[in-house]
């Protein structure tokens, strides 16, 4: 069973993803990060691979892509930092990467490549469904990867009832109309959204992005989902921090809101 | 070759070129695009006011001018199709001009743009000012610098101009803001693009909206010349809307030969460049499937060009398609190729182009044309924007 399928059926609540920008801050980063995330009770990790070009990002993720391709990072180099990362993590990992990069690297070696290091799944933001359906879909099955879906608020009902029989892994729920970054709370609206989809009687899990940055995003978004993803609030934490270990563990204590040893 | 294939796209690809690739974040605003643009702009009412718009707004038909000293010069006969003399200076009006009416007939309230040179933002805060709509233009902080003139006339007009400080604060850095503004604000926001890029319909909308440049050129051509076709249609290339424009209806016309002149900056080999065509693999850019400049590891390249609306690492799918079936050819022309030509139109014919044009007049020093041929430049824009680049670069 792929890891993602078997880390639902153990926890189906309060599942807590992080995304972080691999190469950031400094290029050896990955692994120390992985391995700190995981310790520290990281249900998920979403390695991020920088892009130029980040059109769905907002400026927290888009500072740490630019860094990280800086300092030299490439989906190259990412790959081969995470040979042997299973002696490190048994959690659940996911690449998310724009398509251009992954295209130049051939989309054939990345399943491959990526598979050899058992990454359970993908996030290709700017890869519409469709597509992969009909030009990547086999290649990913014959990998056992996982290619994750987004709903948004946009999403009309048969639109999420279509990537909800096609999806894989969980559904990446949008929280709101943004690109990624951090909100204090969510609003009426967005809990109402989220409160929709729990009504839909999905078959995938569910898993709220974009605007999940402290103990109160994240309780709000358990409520009615399965978990949250968080990305651009951690990157500023690990900013804030010199010790990569301390950063971590300060912040997966602030957003899961109990003592965590180490 | 089949014609239908060349510039209609079948399910939003031209062969392999173009498709969707965006966000989910963005396919409601798309897809509504993609399922109402062709209904709204084959409309009598649509096509009547645009045509009327055209005409008695933007000033069509432009002139299909016969330069007598340009021709005596090069030995040939040169005609400049006048997309200098629309209102706002360049051809970019006649996309703003449709998109702006599909924008309000979709019952769209905002509008926002990316612009490069200036000159599409300006089309766009002018037909926003025309139709009582709110505007705001992203644009590179470089470009809001060498393109000053133009950001003081959005400004006059009514529009909010956000200066993009990422990237290398050009073009693309522009867009990259302006598809983030539109995943902020979907319902009630229109992504009015300026180019033939974007996520499929926006290059066939756009395309379709400045063919109107060869569309009058087949009867100009008739009237000035007794010839149904000139042997030559010259045009410069950045995203490559007034390529796809004045090569539209000529497209299933062999006969006609079609030249593209991209940016070479400082020269293709050197790193500093704009010549997509020359450099570039496929890759996905702004939501479409078409040549991008990249390097090995998939990361777009910076570009750069004198001229800001050629500075851009991709190029339209449609133009993609169109080298990739050899239907048209591809040359490039440097900064200093495109200034020479720029200061030598201007001494021998009293027109000052666009640096983006002149990129295309500079071919004419690269290339000989036998006296007996007929060869139509697209002027696509007046060079009143670039005086402040032309004197600078005159004082080194």
């Amino acid at each position: 069973m792929n890891r993602i399928d078997h880390l639902f059926k153990n926890k189906p609540h309060r599942v807590l993803s992080v995304y972080f920008t691999a190469g950031y801050p400094h290029l050896t980063d990955t692994v120390p990060v992985i391995k700190t995330l995981s310790d520290q009770g990281a249900d998920m990790i979403e390695i991020g691979v920088p892009f130029s070009d980040p059109v769905a990002d907002g400026p927290v993720i888009q500072h740490s892509d630019t860094v990280a391709l800086k300092n030299g990072m490439t989906l190259k180099k990412l790959i081969g930092q995470l040979k042997g990362i299973r002696q490190t993590t048994g959690v659940p990992l996911l690449l998310m990467s724009y398509l251009n990069p992954v295209l130049r690297y051939g989309m054939e070696a990345f399943c491959r490549d990526i598979a050899t290091q058992e990454i359970d799944g993908v996030i290709i933001p700017d890869l519409p469904p469709e597509e992969y359906i009909k030009e990547y879909k086999m290649l990913f099955t014959t990998h056992n990867l996982k290619n994750i879906f987004l709903v948004t608020p946009q999403t009309p009902g048969e639109r999420i009832h279509f990537l909800d029989r096609e999806g894989e892994g969980f559904l990446y729920v949008v929280s709101s109309r943004s690109t990624t970054g951090m909100k204090n709370a969510f609003s009426k609206e967005q809990t109402s959204y989220f409160r929709h989809l729990r009504e839909m009687n999905l078959t995938n899990k569910l898993l709220a992005g974009f605007g999940i940055s402290n103990r109160k995003t994240f309780d709000q978004a358990c409520r009615y989902l399965n978990g949250a993803i968080v990305g651009s609030a951690y990157i500023k934490a690990l900013e804030q921090e010199d010790d990569p270990v301390r950063g971590t563990r300060k912040f997966i204590h602030s957003i899961e809101g109990k003592n965590i040893s180490g | 070759m089949n014609t239908t294939s060349l510039k209609v796209p079948q399910e939003g690809y031209y062969g392999e070129f173009g498709g969707a690739y965006i966000p989910e974040m963005l396919y409601p605003n798309t897809r509504e695009l993609q399922e109402r643009y062709l209904t709204i702009l084959e409309s009598a009412g649509f096509r009547k006011e645009l045509s009327s718009l055209l005409k008695d707004y933007a000033g069509r038909p432009t002139p299909l001018y016969h330069a007598a000293r340009l021709s005596e010069y090069y030995h040939t006969n040169i005609y400049l199709k006048r997309e200098d003399l629309t209102h706002t200076g360049a051809h970019k009006i006649n996309n703003a001009l449709g998109q702006i009416l599909l924008a309000r007939k979709l019952g769209k309230k905002r509008i926002i743009a990316e612009t490069g040179a200036g000159q599409h933002g300006v089309a766009t805060a002018t037909v926003c000012a025309r139709m009582g709509m709110q505007c705001t233009v992203y644009m590179g902080a470089l470009d809001v610098v060498r393109q000053h003139p133009n950001v003081e006339r959005m400004k006059l007009l009514g529009a909010e101009v956000v200066p993009v400080e990422q990237g290398n604060r050009t073009l693309k850095d522009a867009v990259n803001e302006a598809l983030r503004d539109w995943i902020s604000h979907p319902g009630e926001t229109y992504y009015l693009i300026g180019s033939v890029v974007g996520p499929h319909p926006y290059p066939d909308l756009v395309a379709r909206l400045q063919s109107v440049i060869s569309e009058e050129l087949m009867w100009q051509m008739k009237e000035k010349t007794g010839h149904a076709e000139p042997d030559t249609i010259i045009a410069c290339v950045g995203g490559g809307s007034n390529a796809a424009g004045i090569f539209y209806h000529y497209l299933d016309k062999p006969a006609v030969r079609l030249i593209a002149v991209e940016a070479g900056g400082k020269g293709v080999d050197t790193g500093e460049t704009a010549a997509t065509i020359a450099l570039g693999l496929t890759g996905i850019l702004h939501g479409s499937k078409t040549y991008v400049i990249q390097d090995e590891d998939g990361q777009i390249t910076e570009p750069y060009s004198v001229s800001a609306g050629l500075d851009y690492p991709g190029i339209g799918p449609l133009l993609s398609h169109l080298f990739r079936e050899k239907r048209v050819e591809f040359y490039t022309a440097n900064d200093e190729e495109a200034l020479r030509a720029a200061r030598f139109l201007a001494r021998h014919e009293g027109i000052i182009p666009a640096l983006e044009s002149a990129h295309a007049l500079a071919l004419l020093d690269k290339m000989t044309f036998p006296p007996d041929r007929h060869i139509v430049i697209n002027l696509s824009g007046r060079g009143d924007k670039d005086l402040e680049t032309i004197l600078n670069r005159d004082e080194k």
